[in-house]
């Protein structure tokens, strides 16, 4: 009877949602748009790489040192005193006056480049490095250094990381491409809970000012309600994520025959080669890729998606509940976003740095941050044992929030127009039925 | 039997008290006027029967049978603050609450079919609220709150915001659900509607019941003991036990008079005496309106 009704008011929610227009154009462009930004940003970077126009700068060289060659910049020498030069740059369009004073070599100071715009970080790191590469030079002929003699000093190395398992069975694996692969899981989880957490705290607010709450809630208990639309919303969420995948897969493969590639990894090796000409770095990459346990991955995304979700959703609800307006949310929102912000942040930080380590460790055992912390984690491996402590703690906190959330939520769906601060919703929560 | 039975119910919220120690039983298949100033208790007491607040003490019996969840298909509210899903279609919104309420969805479509025809409101069935006039989203609250059939529908100031059509559409409907044995409990600030209406009345003011029964009993209960008599020319009672309370002449050549008398002294002997001072057109009690019930009461109530 319970749990009818709960379901009842779940297939009714997305009934609601999946019906209206913007589930569909979300559902649909979504797959779509991702790959066309990055399709655009690469095709722009490769026209701007093709065809670059070299920025002009002029140059008072007082140390007689310099022979500046760079495919970035046009260096003009300028034969003359450096005031000359500053007023000439006033009335030209080129990118700068670049100062050389009389330089000691190992203490070189008084460098200055004059420009009529803030230069870019690029733009400066290119002259350090190409000033410092002029000073090499010439350091070198002063020591009688041959670059011989350099090139077989220097060494390449690589490490090639390989995870012995339990069973004895070793893989090589690829911290870059594992945090990668962390950080957009952990990513899309932060994106689909605040947007579904945002969705339902809206649904709440709307059947609280459309007063047709109290109809509902004298057919069934706030708790059931409560839990039919998130239920509701949750599953609105994976059939959108479903069909993603589908989509993406079936979009990747069918670009693959049209372009008549059949094996999509060897164009990648082929690309790769082309840009490192060592072929254990590529072969590493490939056997990475292929370990790269989707499945698991997905499986995975799945319940800490169902549970990070249940968790803020019941907290969204609870806030939903207390106000009249949107806006009036605010002020709630703030403790319910620090998690999820300190989620984030490890995700980028914490985790890459070191992901076995007593932050990360702590972060996705936490109920609140574990399923964007544990997503991060969990490409790189994560032991039984602290999967199964992180997923029954998520468990447990969804159970908690959810009986938190559920007795705010009973109480403040029937009050309007009233003053609400935590203490009221502190007095809420207390409040016998 | 009964429709309800409550015993000793009080509600205490933290600032104030919403309900002290009420008793009070509602016959079955009657009509009951639930009346009382604002923050009487009254918008409590209705969320208390219908099971979204529980009294702190006290408690209710439906039917002789303890109020429980399974009851929530037999009771039927129109709440005050009503509204319905914007978005949804009328026959989605009227199914989805019915089925709420227990209906099988087969019955539940059925069922709204049929009230939506006899509405005149069956050509929206496919549109959604948001498209719907004022009096058409009222008509929908209303058969959503009564299309499941319910034994006891309790409507929360049922004709606030009712236009005169609709309203006398909804006292129509009253009265014929209370000849098909429901019984139905309304708020109400309308005097007149619960003189109309009413076969019951309960009277709640600062949170306590302070009148309670059958309308008729309550009127002659509290009859003041004076006629109203239409009569041919003045006439003077010195000497006897009546006083004439007002005395003039109307339109129609005829004098309108209040006469007051002895307690339960019989009419007859009224009648006798008038007879032998004037020419009497008619004679009739003077019974108080509820309305001068519920002020005389209310504001009784307050300057204790």
């Amino acid at each position: 009877m319970i749990v009818n009704k709960i379901i009842l008011v779940a297939h009714q929610e997305f009934r609601n949602r999946v019906h209206k227009r913007s589930f569909l154009i979300a559902t649909i462009l979504i797959p779509l748009i991702f790959p066309a930004i990055f399709g655009i940003m690469i095709y722009t970077a490769i026209q701007v790489e093709k065809s670059p126009t070299q920025k002009v700068v002029h140059v008072v060289d007082e140390s007689g040192l310099f022979e500046l060659n760079s495919e970035q910049f046009d260096f003009r020498r300028f034969n003359g005193p450096l005031e000359d030069a500053k007023r000439a740059l006033a009335h030209d369009d080129s990118f700068g006056l670049l100062y050389i004073p009389k330089l000691d070599l190992y203490r070189p100071q008084g460098i200055i480049l004059y420009s009529t715009v803030n230069p870019g970080m690029a733009d400066i790191s290119a002259l350090n490095r190409l000033i410092a590469d002029g000073i090499r030079e010439t350091k070198m002929r002063e020591l009688n250094l041959d670059q011989n003699v350099l090139d077989r000093l220097s060494t390449h190395v690589n490490v090639l990381s390989v995870k012995i398992g339990e069973s004895g069975q070793e893989q090589s694996t690829n911290s870059m491409v594992m945090s990668g692969v962390g950080m957009l899981f952990g990513l899309l989880m932060y994106l689909f809970i605040f947007i579904y957490g945002a969705q339902i705290m809206q649904g709440i607010i709307e059947e609280k000012t459309n007063k047709v709450v109290e109809v509902i809630i004298s057919a069934i208990r706030p708790f059931q309600l409560m839990m039919g639309k998130i239920l509701g919303l949750v599953s609105v969420g994976l059939l959108q994520f479903l069909i993603w995948i589908v989509l993406i897969s079936v979009l990747s493969s069918s670009l693959f025959f049209f372009f008549g590639i059949e094996m999509p990894q060897e164009q990648v090796a082929g690309q790769l080669q082309a840009a490192n000409p060592t072929h254990e770095g590529i072969d590493q990459l490939l056997k990475v890729w292929d370990q790269i346990p989707v499945t698991f991955l997905l499986l995975t995304f799945i319940f800490y998606f169902l549970g990070g979700y249940l968790i803020y959703g019941a907290l969204f609800a609870a806030v939903g509940s207390a106000v009249d307006v949107p806006s009036e949310a605010q002020q709630f929102m703030f403790p319910i976003t620090i998690p999820m912000l300190i989620s984030y942040l490890a995700l980028f930080w914490f985790i890459p740095q070191d992901p076995h380590g007593q932050v990360s460790f702590w972060l996705s055992v936490i109920p609140f941050t574990s399923p964007i912390a544990m997503m991060g984690r969990v490409a790189y491996g994560v032991p039984a044992w602290q999967l199964a402590l992180s997923m029954v703690l998520l468990v447990g906190g969804f159970v908690f929030t959810t009986w938190v959330a559920a007795r705010i939520y009973r109480v403040g769906i029937l009050m309007h127009g009233s003053k609400v601060n935590y203490r009221v919703l502190a007095r809420w929560f207390m409040m016998r039925n | 039997m009964e429709a309800l039975v409550a015993t000793n119910i009080s509600k205490h919220y933290t600032q104030h008290t919403a309900l002290r120690n009420i008793n009070f039983s509602i016959p079955d298949k009657s009509i009951v006027g639930l009346l009382g100033p604002n923050g009487a208790g009254k918008t409590t007491l209705i969320r208390i029967i219908n099971q979204i607040i529980t009294p702190d003490t006290g408690h209710i019996s439906l039917y002789g049978e303890d109020l429980a969840p399974r009851h929530i298909s037999m009771i039927g509210y129109l709440p005050e603050e009503r509204g319905l899903y914007k978005k949804m279609r009328v026959g989605d919104q009227l199914t989805y609450i019915a089925r709420l309420r227990g209906m099988s969805k087969k019955d539940a479509i059925e069922k709204s079919k049929a009230w939506v025809k006899k509405f005149e409101i069956a050509e929206w069935w496919n549109k959604k609220v948001e498209d719907l006039s004022k009096g058409m989203a009222q008509k929908i609250q209303f058969i959503s709150t009564v299309m499941h059939s319910p034994r006891l529908i309790i409507l929360d100031e049922p004709f606030s915001g009712f236009d005169p059509i609709n309203a006398r559409l909804i006292t129509e409907e009253i009265l014929s659900l209370r000849d098909q044995g429901s019984t139905i409990v309304f708020s109400t600030h309308r005097m007149e509607t619960v003189e109309a209406l009413c076969d019951h009345v309960l009277l709640i003011n600062n949170a306590e019941i302070i009148l309670e029964g059958a309308k008729n009993r309550i009127r002659s209960q509290f009859r003041s003991d004076t006629y109203e008599v239409r009569h041919v020319g003045p006439f003077d009672t010195t000497g006897t036990p009546y006083t004439l309370i007002s005395s003039k002449p109307a339109e129609d050549q005829l004098y309108h008079s209040m006469l007051k008398s002895p307690r339960d002294e019989n009419p007859n002997k009224i009648l006798q005496f008038l007879i032998g001072v004037t020419e009497v057109h008619s004679f009739v009690e003077k019974l108080p309106t509820m309305s001068d019930i519920f002020i005389s009461l209310v504001k009784g109530g307050d300057r204790e």
